[in-house]
């Protein structure tokens, strides 16, 4: 694994690997000292243009507890403000000497553009809608650990909201469907895409017709600041006809488990008492999501060298 | 040889080709069983012992050592397993993949910990287990036992129970399976 862009780069075999190596890691973060020395010496920055708390601070725990040297760098207080672009911006923190970038943008594609301007790895922390690997990677880590079945194939799993301007949705669907999972979107037309074709997902409009055949419900968080029309006629219509209340929580199969990626609207898309329900797994998505960035990081920088060295011995 | 070791030596990946048996299944339990007494003889018991197989080769044998002090003391020893590939000082310079989940559930402070392996070679790996036993707290001592000590050591490292010391070439290669010992080499041809 050279750099970590989409789901699709790491195909079946590669996701599994990634969820056998994160095992391993799980273990190293309940030690009572979760720190490791596999990446001493190795340095990872994180270049942020868009806001994030729980991707950034998962990633820096990540790479910290893995011993590696971490460089932050966030658009409101840097040389961007002066006029700096993408690309002298990259180059120029190539040239302090890090191995990894981790890239979130607010456009589709930039993290591609990355990784060919610089010889680090790069890794997709989210551009634009299009693709967020790593959530999706968390998501079917906390699928296969906490939903009773310990697997993806065959389950049944409902994306519930803003389908539309949603990264995490894009590389669940993609994840999910690889690891044998059905897919039904669930959603108002006006925050779907203009277009399914290729998605192998079905479609419904009727939330409550839906849960009582899920096994995992996963909600998106509202994103009010990528809504820039009036898809939506108000938060209060959306969470009357799609929220996960308490009433439509009550449908669900007995070990039908709920999902967020996080920060949640509460009494929007989520209510307030369901997010603290026993079968909502959005804290363990969080925790998970550390030791999954673990094994990416050791995955691209340490598991596999560019150049083999032919040691004896 | 383990799996990992076979992995991560050149020719990465190869297959062990077995030249001549230096232990049969019998010498094995022998010598297992002599380690377990020699265990008990040295810490006085097997009170605050616990033994800690290395993965992948270490593990199995931890357990049958585990039975044999079990059989001599009638008390039971508790085993864990430990993978130290996050500590490895090869990491970046060859392959190096994590085996299986270490499972060291209880404190390890004021126990006395056994290390077991199948082989030891350069001692590097041992170097690692010491690294990661620390991040379980701190053992009274450490103490380890090999099956087969090959010499060829690269680190001041000394095994505490010892199977049977073979002197090898260090191209050749030792396998230590359920139905004994091997002296063979690893070969590329069949690498796929």
């Amino acid at each position: 694994m050279r750099h970590l862009l989409s789901v699709a780069d790491l195909g079946v075999d590669g996701i599994e690997e990634v969820m056998r190596v994160t095992d391993s890691f799980v273990e190293v973060s309940e030690r009572s000292i979760p720190k490791v020395p596999a990446l001493r010496g190795k340095t990872i920055v994180s270049l942020f243009y868009e806001d994030s708390t729980r991707t950034r601070l998962s990633f820096e725990t990540a790479a910290k507890r893995l011993s590696a040297d971490t460089m932050n760098f966030s658009v409101s207080s840097s040389s961007v403000k002066k006029g700096e672009s993408l690309r002298d911006t990259v180059l120029t923190i190539e040239a302090m000497g890090i191995d990894a970038v981790v890239v979130r943008h607010a456009s589709a594609g930039v993290p591609w553009q990355v990784a060919n301007w610089v010889d680090a790895a790069v890794i997709n922390a989210g551009d634009g809608w299009h693709e967020h690997p790593t959530q999706a990677l968390l998501d079917c880590y906390t699928i296969r650990k906490e939903h009773p079945a310990r697997s993806l194939a065959g389950l049944h799993v409902a994306i519930v909201g803003d389908v539309k301007h949603s990264r995490v949705a894009r590389s669940d669907v993609l994840a999910f469907t690889l690891l044998g999972a059905r897919v039904t979107l669930v959603a108002p037309p006006t925050l779907l895409p203009p277009s399914l074709e290729g998605w192998p997902v079905k479609v419904s409009h009727d939330i409550g017709g839906v849960l009582p055949d899920v096994d995992v419900v996963y909600l998106l968080r509202m994103q009010k600041e990528r809504q820039t029309e009036a898809l939506l006629p108000s938060l209060r219509e959306y969470t009357a006809m799609y929220g996960l209340t308490r009433r439509r929580a009550a449908l669900l199969p007995d070990d039908a488990i709920v999902m967020h990626p996080g920060p949640m609207n509460r009494g929007v898309e989520i209510a307030a008492e369901v997010a603290d329900l026993p079968r909502s797994v959005i804290t363990r998505q969080v925790a998970n999501g550390v030791a999954v960035r673990m094994a990416v990081l050791f995955l691209m920088l340490a598991a596999n060298p560019k150049e083999v060295a032919v040691l004896d011995g | 040889m383990a799996e990992r070791e076979r992995a991560a030596a050149p020719p990465y990946g190869g297959v062990f080709i077995p030249r001549k048996q230096v232990m049969d299944a019998d010498d094995l339990q022998r010598a297992i069983w002599r380690i377990g007494h020699e265990i008990v003889e040295r810490n006085h018991g097997v009170t605050d012992v616990v033994l800690v197989g290395l993965q992948t080769g270490g593990v199995p044998i931890a357990h049958r050592l585990a039975e044999a002090l079990q059989a001599v003391t009638e008390e039971v020893v508790p085993v864990g397993s430990l993978d130290v590939v996050f500590y490895r000082d090869d990491i970046g310079i060859r392959p190096v993949m994590p085996e299986a989940v270490t499972e060291i559930p209880w404190d390890l402070d004021h126990r006395t910990v056994v290390l077991v392996d199948d082989v030891l070679f350069t001692g590097r790996t041992i170097r690692a287990a010491l690294d990661a036993l620390q991040a379980y707290g701190r053992p009274r001592s450490v103490q380890l036992a090999v099956i087969v000590d090959r010499g060829h050591r690269e680190l001041p490292i000394r095994p505490d129970y010892v199977g049977k010391n073979l002197p090898t070439r260090r191209n050749e290669a030792v396998d230590v399976r359920d139905d004994g010992v091997w002296l063979g080499e690893v070969t590329k041809e069949a690498r796929r």
